[in-house]
């Protein structure tokens, strides 16, 4: 590239200039903001691009879409419906109600005892002793291991003969049964939880691990001074020190969990009777599966906004306090 | 600390020994269904059902072998799997790397009209999860335009459904991605900039040379945040590639659910696709850590 700059005097240089040498440094400068700017568009655009075609069309034609009867195979162009989509599932769509219950079951239990058994993961592996790197690597190992892979194992180990019947067998010597776990819909919803928790609590672990790390030893110190036990040094120091960690935990289960979907998919196609189904997972069957795109895209319009609210009141929580 | 008491010293190493009682039973349970996933791959059939009422389950014993994989590689597809998805898994985030941090450069070192609202856009849409706008986007992409080969002839025809580029393209720009670079880009001290252009270097050079070489950490973070959900794909994959020969390691798990469920075969399957994860997860798991922790700074 040809550079005009090195042949203007360097700025700062104690050479008196001319008014007209001043006039060309400045159109240089002119040159040289310009130039700024281009590059600066240029090499934004191939990402802005990408998230435009992929990310911002996309919802808006989740919104757009929810409007309509399209489908994702017709011959014939998407109608305006209005309101229909919406009224369709707050009405006469049960299996639509019955999905986000269970997705407000799933996520009322995951969300507090997933953060709450992370936190006490991260106190445990927080303490100064050998070897607890090594813990840390293990609780984490299941967050590497796919989802899909997880609940195939899961469901291998849920069956009627599995290893957690066989597991309840032995260590209630016979006293207790276990059941189909996956077959019936008093447990189906409940199964599917514990793997969960099983798979993803490592990462929140982790999380809170760097929360706890930025709390100052001083701190502690100071309580210990005052004659502060464990209890009370965690309720008075630690845990005003995770705030804004715990709103980010607690706000990144709840999405996660709202949007449960590979376990269904993989586990339970949403059954039996309906006690699995989720928002998600009833979007892509409507949505994709039976190329219902425009009710697909109601149903994931809904998601959205239950998402937003969720961002919401993290906004609200973390808001500067001026 | 020298002043504690006996008692003091007994009650910390009471306290210690059951933090490692505890430690290590949780850790059984993180790791137990992995073990059991492994070993059970080495055994036939009718010996993983019957081993599992006793610890055997766990253990390597009995009559292994490497049977169950062969069996996969006999039954079903799977260095094809393998092959999509180590090609879709590299590409996204190798891509990924280059386009993101460019923005990244433009967003935290140049001046230009719209960089605010741009920054504002990319922040916003940090928290549109991919299941809002998967069926949309289904929907979306079988209207895109695509150039197809046809008899020796380039055609033009729409519809990206059952490509390779439909599983990689819509991935390739990620906005937390794009956050992380600028942040980490913003640290870096800008005289460096300034000398260099005065030296006469472009602004391109500057990024390539200059910026991207100290900017180590925030590659990495980025290239493992990405790897994973790349790698695990499995909603997409599933709703827009139905051929066979396109498609990645874990929509090719359903191979399995057409057939009379193997076990053994399965779990050699779940092994074959994790084991390779696992392994680069455990060489740079220091790397692993400090990337989840950075992803938590975003709050």
């Amino acid at each position: 590239m040809t550079t005009p700059i090195s042949t203007t005097p360097a700025a700062g240089l104690p050479v008196p200039e001319t008014p007209r040498q001043a006039g060309a440094r400045r159109a240089t400068r002119g040159a040289a903001v310009r130039r700024e700017r281009r590059t600066g568009l240029a090499m934004a655009a191939p990402a802005l691009v990408l998230l435009l075609l992929f990310l911002i069309v996309p919802v808006l034609l989740a919104f757009g879409l929810s409007f309509t009867n399209a489908r994702l195979i017709s011959p014939n162009p998407p109608r305006f419906v209005g309101l229909d989509n919406f009224l369709r599932a707050f009405t006469s769509d049960p299996v639509f109600l019955r999905s986000a219950i269970n997705t407000f079951v799933f996520a009322a239990v995951v969300v507090p005892v997933q953060a709450g058994l992370g936190l006490l993961l991260a106190v445990l592996v927080n303490q100064k002793i050998r070897g607890v790197t090594a813990f840390r690597v293990i609780y984490f190992i299941p967050v590497v291991t796919s989802i899909v892979v997880v609940s195939i194992l899961w469901r291998f180990m849920y069956q009627p003969d599995g290893l957690v019947n066989s597991a309840i067998d032995t260590i209630t010597f016979g006293a207790w049964q276990g059941t189909a776990w996956l077959n019936n819909p008093d447990t189906a919803l409940g199964a599917i939880i514990v793997l969960s928790i099983w798979q993803a609590v490592g990462f929140h672990m982790l999380i809170w691990l760097s929360g706890l790390q930025t709390i100052p030893e001083e701190l502690y110190e100071a309580a210990r001074m005052d004659g502060a036990g464990a209890w009370q040094q965690f309720v008075n120091v630690t845990w005003p020190g995770l705030r804004s960690t715990m709103v980010f935990v607690l706000v990144t289960i709840t999405i996660a969990a709202l949007g449960l979907f590979v376990q269904i998919d993989v586990m339970t196609q949403g059954g039996p009777v309906n006690s699995t189904t989720t928002l998600v997972y009833h979007a892509v069957r409507k949505g994709y599966r039976e190329q219902e795109t425009g009710y697909g895209a109601t149903i994931s319009l809904i998601f959205f906004v239950l998402v937003l609210l969720v961002a919401l009141v993290q906004r609200y929580l973390t808001r500067d306090k001026d | 600390m020298t002043t504690a008491t006996l008692g003091e010293r007994d009650v910390r190493r009471r306290h210690k020994v059951g933090s490692y009682v505890v430690m290590s039973a949780l850790a059984v349970v993180f790791l137990f269904p992995l073990v059991f996933m492994f070993v059970s791959s080495l055994k036939p059939d009718a010996q993983i059902l019957s081993d599992v009422g006793s610890p055997r389950a766990f253990l390597p014993v009995g009559d292994i072998s490497l049977e169950n994989y062969f069996g996969v590689f006999d039954r079903v597809p799977v260095s094809r799997f393998l092959v999509n998805s180590v090609l879709v898994t590299v590409l996204t985030v190798g891509l990924g790397l280059v386009v993101n941090s460019m923005a990244g450069f433009a967003l935290s070192r140049l001046r230009w009209r719209g960089r605010a609202l741009v920054l504002a856009v990319v922040i916003a849409t940090l928290i549109v999860p991919f299941e809002t706008i998967a069926v949309p986007m289904v929907y979306w992409v079988s209207k895109l335009p695509t150039l197809v080969m046809e008899g020796g002839v380039l055609k033009y025809d729409f519809g990206w459904l059952n490509s390779y580029h439909v599983q990689i393209v819509p991935f390739v720009a990620n906005a937390f991605s794009i956050f992380l670079f600028t942040q980490y880009f913003s640290t870096i001290p800008k005289s460096l900039d300034e000398a260099a252009r005065i030296d006469g270097a472009s602004w391109f050079t500057i990024y390539r040379r200059i910026v991207v070489p100290l900017a180590g950490p925030a590659f990495a973070t980025v290239a493992i945040l990405t790897f994973l959900p790349a790698w695990n794909q499995y909603l997409w994959p599933l709703m827009v590639v139905q051929q066979e020969e396109l498609r990645p390691v874990m929509v090719g798990m359903q191979y399995f659910f057409q057939l009379n469920t193997a076990w053994g075969e399965v779990m050699a399957y779940t092994s074959l696709i994790t084991l390779p994860v696992l392994a680069v997860f455990l060489a740079f798991q220091r790397a692993f850590v400090s990337s989840v922790a950075a992803s938590g700074v975003k709050g």
